[in-house]
C-alpha cells in the first residue's frame, strides 16, 4: 500500500482502491447477499412482499425433497427426489468429467515437462490454447455441429466403414461429458504440468536405475510428487463443470439434465426467483462439501492447492 | 557378487560432437575404478552408457561377460549414486533404501528388516523413520549408498557423489566410500573431476580429455609416469619447458630449450618441435652451486608457506618461472628472495611429453 502512494501518488491510489472496492461491493458481494436474503422468502404477489405472509423459511430448501419418481440407479429400483436425481447426476457426471481431463492430461503434461524439446514448448502452449481464442457458445455449437446426426463425424465414420449407419452421439450425457471435458480441460493440464516440471528429473531416472518399470515408476515418483496440482486442477475442473449452463444447455439430450438447468428453470419459467437463489446456494454448499471431502480422502491440504 | 566390465571401441555422439571417443577399458571385478577429468570430457557419458540411460553410438559395452546392448536401466545389474543424490523426498527413509526391493516384491517386514541391516552398515541406525529433508548432507549420502547397495548391484556407478560436501566432510566420505567398497566386494565405477579423489580412493584411474580416454593407471603410475602433457598437467602441477628433442637414445633424449640443454626420459610420440619437458616441483631443487646436468640458473622471487611444504618461486633467464617444493621439516633452508640459485632436477625424474590424445 505504501509503495502504491509513493508510486502513483494519494489520489490516484485511492480511486483505483475505492473504483475496485466498489466494483467487488456492488457487483459481487451486494448482489449474493441480496440472492441469500431473498432465497429464505417465500414467493409471494407483489401486493404481499412485506406483508404478514412475508417470512423467512427453509421452504425453497426444502423444495429439493418435492415430487418423487421411480428410476433405476446401477440397476436398482430407486424412489428418489426428481431434483435430488439431478443433482447426484450432476456431481456424477462432473467427477467423470474431473477424471477423464485427468486422465487426457496427464501423460500429455508428461510428454510436456519431461520428454519434449523445452524448445518446442512454447508451440505446444499456443496449440492448446488456440480454443480459448473462439467464444465459449461458438465452441460448444461447433460440437454440436460436429456431433450432429448428420454431422461430420457420423459422415466420415460412415465413409471409413466404421460405423454402418449415423449416430446419434447427443444422447443422454455424451454430449454435455463432450463439451465440458474440452471446454476445461486446460484448467488441469497447467496446473499439473506446473507439478510435473517442478520434478527432478534424476528421481525418475534413480527409480528406473534401481529396476523400477514404467508404471511403478509414476506410480511412486511421478504421481505422489504431482498430487497437488492434480488437486488444483480437479478443485476447478469440478466445480466449473458442476457449475457449467451453457454446455448443458446446447450440447445437453433430450435425457440430460444439469442441476445449473433447474437452477434456470426456477428462475426464467417458473420465475421464481427466491427458489432459484435457494437451489443455487445449495449447489455451492454441496460442491463445497463434497469437495472437502474428496480433499479430505486423498489428504491434500487447501495449502497445497495454493501453491 | 561383482561383475567386470569391459568397454570396447565404444562411442557416443550427441549430433555431430563426439563426446566419447573409442573408449577401451577392462575392469576387473570388485576393482574400485575412477573416471578422471575436466567437465564436458565425457567421464559422465561414459556412465550413463554403462548405467543404460544412453546407448553408446558404437562398440560394446560387457558386464559380466554379457553384451548390454538394448538392455534398459531398470534390467542393469548396476547402481547408480546421482551427483544430485536424488533421494525420493516424498517417502521416508526406509522407503527410499527400499525401493529396489519393493520394486522386485519383497513384503514389506523384509523390506523394513533389511533397510535397517543397511542403515546399520552406513552407520545411520536411527534413521529409518526420518524423512529425507530431516538430514545433513553426510547423511544423505550414506542413505543413497545404503539405497543403491539394498539392490545387491553387480556394479555401483558413482556420479562425482562428494562433490556437494564440505571438505572435512569430503574427506572423511572417502575413507568411508572406501571401506564400504572393500566390505561389499561390489565393483565400484567412480566419475570424478577432483584428482586428489580419485588418487586416494581408486585401484585404478582412467584419465579422460576432449572424450578420449589419456590414460589408465593406477594412481602412482598416473602421477609419476602419465604418458602426456594432459595427463601431467591434470593430475598435479608441473614446471615446463618448450623445446625440441635432440639425440634420442634408450628412452632418454637431450632437449633443447633457450635456457640451455636438459635431458629427461623421452615419452612415447614425443617428437618434433615445439615439445614439451615436465618435472614435479618436488622434483625440482635449488642448489647453490651449479649441477651435472639439468641445472638452470635462477633468481629467487617468491616464497609461499603452505603449511606441509614450502613453495619457492623462481624466475630464469628468460623470464620463465620455475616453483620447487621444499618439505617443511624443520631441517630445510629457504633461500630469501634475490638469491641466485640453480634449479637442478634427476633426468629420471623429468620427462618429453607429447600433448593431449584428440580424436582423430
Amino acid at each position: 500500500m505504501g509503495d502504491m502512494f509513493r508510486r502513483y501518488g494519494r489520489a490516484a491510489t485511492l480511486i483505483i482502491c475505492l473504483l475496485t472496492a466498489f466494483w467487488l461491493a456492488m457487483l459481487v458481494v451486494l448482489p449474493n447477499i441480496t440472492l441469500l436474503e431473498s432465497s429464505f422468502r417465500p414467493l409471494l404477489p407483489v401486493t404481499e412482499i412485506g406483508g404478514p405472509a412475508d417470512q423467512y423459511t427453509l421452504a425453497n430448501y426444502l423444495k429439493v425433497f418435492n415430487g418423487s419418481i421411480d428410476t433405476t440407479l446401477m440397476g436398482i429400483p430407486v424412489n428418489i427426489p426428481v431434483h435430488v436425481l439431478t443433482f447426484s447426476l450432476t456431481i456424477f457426471y462432473s467427477l467423470l468429467v474431473t477424471i477423464l481431463c485427468f486422465l487426457l492430461t496427464y501423460p500429455l503434461a508428461y510428454y510436456m515437462a519431461k520428454i519434449l524439446n523445452p524448445r518446442s514448448l512454447p508451440t505446444i502452449f499456443l496449440l492448446l490454447c488456440v480454443p480459448l481464442l473462439v467464444s465459449e457458445v461458438l465452441r460448444a455449437f461447433a460440437w454440436w455441429i460436429i456431433l450432429a446426426l448428420k454431422g461430420p463425424l457420423s459422415t466420415l465414420l460412415v465413409t471409413l466403414h466404421v460405423i454402418d449407419k449415423p449416430v446419434r452421439w447427443i444422447s443422454g450425457y455424451n454430449g454435455v461429458m463432450i463439451g465440458l471435458v474440452y471446454t476445461y480441460v486446460l484448467f488441469m493440464i497447467f496446473p499439473v504440468y506446473n507439478a510435473m516440471s517442478s520434478l527432478d528429473s534424476n528421481q525418475i531416472e534413480a527409480a528406473e536405475d534401481l529396476g523400477s518399470p514404467w508404471w511403478r515408476t509414476h506410480l511412486r515418483i511421478v504421481l505422489p510428487h504431482c498430487k497437488p496440482g492434480i488437486a488444483s486442477g480437479s478443485v476447478m475442473v469440478f466445480m466449473l463443470s458442476a457449475g457449467s449452463l451453457l454446455v448443458p444447455t446446447i450440447l445437453g439430450s433430450t435425457t440430460s439434465q444439469w442441476f445449473t438447468q433447474t437452477i434456470q428453470q426456477w428462475m426464467f419459467d417458473a420465475l421464481d426467483w427466491n427458489t432459484a437463489a435457494a437451489y443455487a446456494f445449495l449447489l455451492l454448499l454441496m460442491c463445497t462439501l463434497f469437495v472437502s471431502l474428496v480433499m479430505k480422502l486423498f489428504r491434500v491440504k487447501l495449502s497445497d492447492i495454493a501453491k | 557378487m561383482s561383475a567386470g566390465i569391459d568397454l570396447e571401441n565404444v562411442c557416443c555422439d550427441f549430433g555431430s560432437f563426439r563426446a566419447v571417443d573409442t573408449a577401451n577399458v577392462s575392469i576387473e571385478p570388485g576393482e574400485f575404478f575412477s573416471f578422471l577429468g575436466p567437465s564436458g570430457c565425457g567421464k559422465t557419458t561414459i556412465l550413463r552408457m554403462i548405467s543404460g540411460f544412453i546407448e553408446p553410438t558404437h562398440g560394446q559395452i560387457r558386464i559380466g561377460g554379457m553384451d548390454m546392448k538394448g538392455q534398459r536401466p531398470n534390467q542393469r545389474p548396476t547402481a547408480l549414486i546421482f551427483q544430485n543424490l536424488a533421494l525420493f523426498p516424498l517417502m521416508p527413509i526406509w522407503e527410499n533404501i527400499s525401493f529396489g526391493l519393493e520394486v522386485r516384491g519383497v513384503d514389506k517386514a523384509a523390506r523394513r528388516k533389511r533397510a535397517q541391516e543397511l542403515l546399520d552398515m552406513v552407520d545411520l541406525p536411527d534413521a529409518a523413520d526420518k524423512m529425507v529433508s530431516q538430514l545433513s548432507g553426510g547423511q544423505k549420502q550414506r542413505v543413497a549408498i545404503a539405497r543403491a547397495l539394498a539392490v545387491e548391484p553387480k556394479v555401483m556407478l558413482l556420479d562425482e557423489p562428494l562433490s556437494a560436501l564440505d571438505l572435512k566432510l569430503r574427506q572423511h566420505m572417502r575413507a568411508e566410500l572406501r571401506a564400504i567398497q572393500k566390505r561389499t566386494g561390489v565393483t565400484f565405477i567412480y566419475i570424478t573431476h577432483d584428482q586428489g579423489e580419485a588418487l586416494a580412493m581408486s585401484d585404478r584411474v582412467g584419465v579422460m580429455s576432449q572424450g578420449r580416454i589419456q590414460q589408465i593407471a593406477t594412481p602412482r603410475d598416473i602421477y609419476n609416469n602419465p604418458v602426456n602433457g594432459f595427463v601431467a598437467g591434470f593430475v598435479g602441477e608441473n614446471n615446463v619447458f618448450t623445446g625440441s628433442v635432440v639425440s634420442p637414445s634408450a628412452g632418454m633424449a637431450g632437449f633443447d630449450t633457450g635456457l640451455g640443454r636438459l635431458t629427461a626420459r623421452l615419452g612415447d610420440g614425443a617428437l618434433g618441435e615445439g615439445i614439451k619437458l615436465y618435472v614435479r616441483p618436488e622434483h625440482t631443487i635449488l642448489t647453490e652451486t651449479e649441477g651435472a646436468e639439468n641445472s638452470v640458473p635462477v633468481t629467487v622471487s617468491e616464497v609461499s608457506f603452505e603449511g606441509a611444504f614450502i613453495a619457492v618461486h623462481a624466475k630464469a633467464a628468460n623470464g620463465q618461472t620455475l616453483v620447487a617444493e621444499v618439505r617443511n621439516d624443520g631441517a630445510a633452508t629457504v633461500p630469501a628472495i634475490g638469491a641466485k640459485r640453480f634449479a637442478s632436477f634427476n633426468a629420471a625424474h623429468a620427462a618429453i611429453l607429447p600433448d593431449a590424445f584428440t580424436g582423430g
